[in-house]
Order: C-alpha cells, then sequence, then structure tokens
C-alpha cells in the first residue's frame, strides 16, 4: 500500500512550466481515469493551484517504478518534453508524500507562507476526486488527514492570522480603527495595479462605499464597473475628501494631498478619523497631516514593514505547525501499518494453508495404511504446530504501539515468509 | 479566611491566565474557556458574597472588605455582561487584573468583624448602596476601556503594532463599549441617587442636606452627561472622547475616597 506524489511547485518550476503542467477541473478527471484505466494508480488525486501541480496516487502492489511511469504521463498528457519536466519535478513516496501532503495543506509549503486559499483548493480538489470516484479508502483517509492538519494548523498556531501584502495590511489596520467596514466609505486615488489590489480587498471585506478616482476617467470608470465603485472626478478631489473614512492614495505625483489640504477636509468632517494610506512613490501626502487630530497617516514603508514583522511572526509559527504535521504523519502511518499488517497476516495465513495442502499431498501417498480419520488426525495435528509456530506469534505483532516497529514487523514477516510480496 | 474566598479569588486567577493566553494565542476555545471560567467566578463569587452576609448577619458593604469584593463582582458583572453583549473577549486581560488586584488587596487588608448587626436602613437603603457601587464599577469599566483606546490609538498613529495591537478591538468598538458601560453607570447612578433621598425621607433623625456627596454626584452625573453628548460630537469621538472619561473617573475615585472620608458624615460607613 505504497503512496506515491509527483509534482512541482514555485519551488522548483518558473511560471512558464507551472502553467503548462496545470490541470483544468475536466483535465483533472480524465487524467485521473487515465492514470487507473493504464493501472499506474488504483486509486488518485490531482491537485493543481497557479502555484502547484501534484498528482497522488496508490499503484498496484505489482506495479513497478510508479513514480517513472506517472512522470512519463504528465509529459505525454501535458505535451511537454521529459527533459524539460525532469529537472522541475518531485517524487515523494510513502511517508515523504504524505509529510508533503499535509505541509501543503497547512500552507507551509506555500508562496506566502501560510495563506488559507491553499486548504479550500485542496478541499474542492479532494471532494471532485472522491465524486468521479477517482480516490479509495487510502487516499480518503490520507486526504481528510491533511484536511483536519489545515484546519488544526490554523486554529492552533497564527500562522494565516496576519496580514502579508500591503493591501491586506491596509485594511487590517482600517479594520482595527473602524472595526467592520460594512458602514463606511473608502476613496481610492489612481487606478494603477496597487489602487486595483486595495479595491479588490475592500470589497472582500465589505466596503460599504467605493469611490474612484482617477486622472484617466476611462481608467477609472473601468476599474469603478470591475468592483462595483463610484467616479469621482479628478477635479473635485478636495471636496472629495470629506466625506471617506479612509483614503487610499496611489497616484505618480509628489504632495496630492498637502498638510493644509488635509487639515481643511478634517475640519470639514468634524474631524471623524481619517485613516490615510499612502502606496504612492514619492509620497502623495504630506507628511505634516500625521499630526492632525484623527488623523492616521501610512505610507508604502510603514505598510511594508508591517508586512515584514507580520513574515516573521508567521515564521516564528513553522515550529509548531510542523509538530502539528508530524503528529498526523504518524497517526496516519500508524493506520496505513494496521491495515498493512492484516493484509500481511493474510496472505501469510494463505501461504501456510497452501504449503500444508502441497506437503500433505507430497506425503500421504507414501502413508496408504493411515485410515481416514487418522489423516485427518495429522491433518488438525498441523494446523494446531503452524498456528503455535507462525500464525500466534504473529497475530502478537499486530498489538506493537511503536510506528517503527510496527514497519520493521511487517517487513520482517514480509522478508521471512512472503518474499514475492516483498516490493523491493 | 474562607475557603470561598480564596476559590473564588483562585477561579478569577485562572480566567485571567485565560484571558492572557487568549491575548497570545488569539484561539476560539481559549476565549470560550476564558468566558465560562469567569462565569463561574462570578457564581463563586456571589455565593462568597451570600454566604459572608449570613455569617455577619449584615450587608456586604457593612466593611471595607466587603464593599470592595462586592465592587469588584459588579466590575466583573458588568464586564461578563459587556463582552455578552459586544462579543468582544480581548478586554478580559485588561480587566480582570484590576479585579483580582481589588480582591486580594481586599483580604490582606481586610478590617475585623464588623462587632454589632447592622444599623436598619431597609432595603431603599441597601438598593441605593448596590446601585452606587454598580455605577462606580461600570464608571471603572469605562475608564479601563477608556485607557486602553488612548494607548491602541498611540499606538496606531506610532505606527508600533507589534503583536498586541492585532488583538485589541477595534477603536470604534471600545468607543461603542465605553458607552454602554457609562450608559450603565449614568442608569445606576441616577436610580441609586433617587432610592438615596427616599431612603433620606425615611429616617426619624433629620440629615442636612448640605452634604458634599451631593454635590459631588452632581458633578459626577453632569460629567457623564457631558461625555455622553460630546462622544456624538465628531469633533469630540475618539481621543478627546476618551481623556474626559478618564477623568471623570478620577472624579469618582476623588468622590470615594477624600470626599466619603473626611467631608461627610452620612456616607462614611467604614
Amino acid at each position: 500500500m505504497e503512496i506515491v506524489l509527483v509534482g512541482l511547485n514555485h519551488r522548483t518550476a518558473p511560471v512558464e512550466v507551472r502553467e503548462r503542467l496545470s490541470f483544468t477541473a475536466d483535465q483533472a478527471r480524465r487524467a485521473a481515469e487515465d492514470l487507473r484505466a493504464q493501472g499506474i494508480f488504483e486509486e488518485t488525486m490531482i491537485l493543481s493551484t497557479c502555484n502547484r501541480s501534484e498528482v497522488y496516487g496508490v499503484p498496484p502492489e505489482s506495479r513497478p517504478e510508479p513514480a517513472a511511469a506517472l512522470s512519463e504521463y504528465l509529459s505525454s498528457f501535458h505535451g511537454v518534453r521529459a527533459d524539460i519536466l525532469n529537472g522541475s519535478l518531485y517524487r515523494h513516496q510513502d511517508r515523504s508524500a504524505v509529510e508533503h501532503l499535509f505541509q501543503v495543506s497547512a500552507g507551509l509549503d506555500s508562496m506566502v507562507l501560510g495563506e488559507a486559499e491553499i486548504l479550500g483548493q485542496v478541499r474542492e480538489a479532494y471532494r471532485a476526486a472522491h465524486e468521479s470516484g477517482a480516490t479509495g479508502p487510502v487516499l480518503n483517509r490520507l486526504f481528510q488527514a491533511a484536511l483536519e492538519v489545515g484546519k488544526r494548523v490554523r486554529t492552533e498556531t497564527e500562522l494565516g492570522t496576519r496580514p502579508m501584502s500591503v493591501a491586506s495590511a491596509g485594511m487590517k489596520l482600517a479594520e482595527r480603527i473602524f472595526g467592520k467596514l460594512e458602514k463606511h466609505t473608502a476613496l481610492v486615488l489612481g487606478a494603477g495595479t496597487i489602487s486595483e489590489q486595495v479595491i479588490s480587498q475592500l470589497r472582500d471585506r465589505g466596503i460599504g462605499h467605493l469611490l474612484v478616482m482617477n486622472r484617466s476617467i476611462e481608467r477609472a470608470e473601468e476599474v469603478a464597473r470591475r468592483y462595483g465603485g463610484e467616479v469621482v472626478p479628478w477635479a473635485e478631489w478636495e471636496a472629495a475628501l470629506q466625506g471617506p473614512d479612509i483614503v487610499v492614495s496611489s497616484v505618480s505625483a509628489e504632495s496630492v494631498l498637502g498638510g493644509e489640504v488635509v487639515a481643511r477636509a478634517m475640519s470639514a468632517r468634524k474631524n471623524r478619523a481619517l485613516l490615510l494610506m499612502d502606496l504612492g512613490v514619492p509620497r502623495n501626502v504630506d507628511p505634516a497631516a500625521a499630526k492632525l487630530y484623527n488623523v492616521f497617516l501610512y505610507n508604502i514603508d510603514d505598510l511594508t514593514d508591517i508586512v515584514q514583522q507580520n513574515r516573521r511572526a508567521r515564521e516564528s509559527e513553522v515550529p509548531k505547525a510542523q509538530v502539528i504535521v508530524e503528529e498526523h504523519v504518524d497517526k496516519f502511518l500508524s493506520w496505513q501499518a494496521s491495515v498493512e499488517m492484516i493484509g500481511v497476516l493474510e496472505a501469510l495465513e494463505g501461504k501456510m494453508r497452501a504449503e500444508r495442502a502441497a506437503f500433505l499431498a507430497a506425503h500421504m501417498q507414501h502413508l496408504g495404511h493411515l485410515s481416514a480419520a487418522d489423516r485427518e488426525r495429522i491433518e488438525a495435528l498441523m494446523d494446531d504446530l503452524l498456528k503455535k509456530i507462525v500464525m500466534n506469534p504473529a497475530g502478537k505483532l499486530r498489538g506493537e504501539r511503536n510506528l517503527r516497529r510496527k514497519i520493521q514487523n511487517i517487513e520482517a514477516l514480509r522478508d521471512l515468509f512472503l518474499p514475492e510480496r516483498d516490493k523491493s | 479566611m474562607q475557603p470561598l474566598a480564596i476559590l473564588t479569588v483562585l477561579a478569577y486567577g485562572v480566567s485571567l491566565g485565560l484571558y492572557f493566553r487568549l491575548l497570545y494565542a488569539d484561539q476560539k476555545i481559549v476565549g470560550r474557556a476564558a468566558t465560562a471560567m469567569l462565569a463561574v467566578s462570578l457564581a463563586l463569587h456571589y455565593f462568597f458574597l451570600l454566604e459572608r452576609a449570613h455569617q455577619l448577619q449584615a450587608v456586604p458593604y457593612q466593611d471595607l472588605y466587603g464593599a470592595v469584593s462586592l465592587f469588584a463582582w459588579l466590575l466583573a458583572l458588568t464586564y461578563f455582561g459587556l463582552e455578552m453583549v459586544h462579543r468582544q473577549r480581548t478586554l478580559g486581560a485588561f480587566l480582570l487584573p484590576f479585579v483580582v488586584l481589588i480582591l486580594v488587596a481586599g483580604m490582606l487588608g481586610r478590617p475585623g468583624v464588623p462587632a454589632g448587626p447592622p444599623p436598619g436602613h431597609g432595603i431603599v437603603f441597601a438598593l441605593h448602596v448596590t446601585l452606587s457601587v454598580l455605577a462606580y464599577a461600570a464608571f471603572g469599566l469605562s475608564f479601563v476601556m477608556s485607557l486602553m483606546y488612548l494607548a491602541e490609538e498611540t499606538l496606531l498613529r506610532r505606527h508600533r503594532l507589534g503583536t498586541i495591537v492585532w488583538r485589541f478591538p477595534a477603536l470604534d468598538l471600545l468607543e461603542r463599549m465605553t458607552r454602554s458601560s457609562v450608559l450603565v453607570g449614568m442608569g445606576a447612578i441616577l436610580a441609586g441617587t433617587l432610592l438615596g433621598f427616599v431612603a433620606v425621607r425615611r429616617l426619624e433623625t433629620p440629615v442636612s442636606h448640605f452634604d458634599p456627596k451631593y454635590l459631588v454626584t452632581l458633578a459626577i452625573v453632569g460629567l457623564y452627561a457631558t461625555y455622553l453628548y460630546l462622544e456624538r460630537q465628531t469633533s469630540w469621538r475618539g481621543g478627546r472622547a476618551s481623556r474626559l472619561c478618564v477623568f471623570n473617573f478620577a472624579v469618582i475615585l476623588l468622590s470615594v475616597t477624600v470626599v466619603n472620608l473626611f467631608l461627610t458624615r452620612a456616607h462614611r460607613y467604614f
């Protein structure tokens, strides 16, 4: 009952390779069917996100080199030359494959350490594979455990609690000041990439009212339409400052918002709290504005500092998350070993019966003087002997609690009595 | 020292430890455990106050220890109510140290058991005192939250976020919780004062109506009414309103220490 993983991710492959090896939902289903039809795997599941493509599978016991067969299959399925793939693919088996999956679902293997999306992606990939019948008892157990690991890491550690981008750090700050953003208004000056990231975050966090302002009104309208905002003409920016609680500025011009302008706006808005996020370089907001009552001013460096602090804080949580991962890896392998032990014992019993039958068939012909009752008695005695010498001690090995010893026991049983089952 | 008193302090201590843990680890289960432990502490504290009242045949505020213990209980109870309404647990780590400190200080400086039976002031008087203590507890809570507001605002404005700011409630929520607490305090002090006048009218012996306590209470009501008005004005919202709230509580401290002990006879109970 081997578990094989072949895949690539943001660490091992550039985006040009990752995009060629990614699977759509339909491709994943088709590939899973192929892999089982071709006898490479009995169970399989494909996890494909923008940062990784991974195929997990349980090969039949008789299958030689399943990882190599899978690599070849991936190469032919996506039409990517093997030499391009070989440098990018990683291959894991058993413990290493299980540990990798658990690290993935915990967010430990993500580009942004601890990001939460991956757990949803694992859940979705598993759901699709399960519904199409691609998974079986082993992968079901494995992925359920992976989802549990992801959940535990997120609830028991702080790996995913702090914002890791400038835009999300800004939003978290806004929530520190205003609480929920549903009843608040945000004005975004500029409609470039950073502004769009911020607008997307504002929408995700349920901002009540969104205003977009840009020198090019067409671009402002395009962004406003996409995110359900309202366009404010550039000429009215000073008056527009009086309404919103959050102002995000990311335009390529120095000191769009001078200290006096902000002071006038604060006076007009009767000093209602205002969060100014200055994401422009050169800075768009006069630093003197930070001294005004109820003004919270953050520039790009301030927000980057927060992100850096958060990154360090997340990194300090990695050992805690790793402990959870290890705990579940041991738990899974213990389950796997128990199942394996049952299989080995059943095979052993079958083999002993076959050996006994062959032995008796070979020797009973020389013992024709024995009555049928005596023959039956001899067969029963042989059964008792085999049970006493082999089956009972082997059965006791099932109770072993130490995972390492348990696995060693299984291997010893295989080596001694079932060499034909030994995959090595 | 009564075992129930020690048990109560221990329970508050465990709850405080859990609230600290929540501040550090932000885990839902820890938060729930902290709240549950606080509920247990409140129940133990209640039974302690009840048991003590039965033993001494006296109301809790008959001596300083009892009054302080009652104050601590009402402080924790008001916080518990606010936590339930606003679903915000972070404050526990900042408030419960006061509760534990008050209880321990009360235990250490505990005066002897009151000599005689309590004066027969009746239920109206008992309600007057209890509501007044509740008002002080609620104002005390608003004081702690105002301090938290000022600390968080300063950290946010100076960009010194660290770990702690991410755990604090939003400034907006702190403002609302402070307002809720002041409203509880105002309701209690107004009702308590009214009942105080009713109790005075029932007394057979004449009482001076020039008690400085009346003036201070009037000032407290006026100051908190001003707070409730100003904190809704946009030019006062935020730090200014919180500073006023801190100042108001300083006046309360003046009222229950200097005024009660040195300037009035009718309100010097211990």
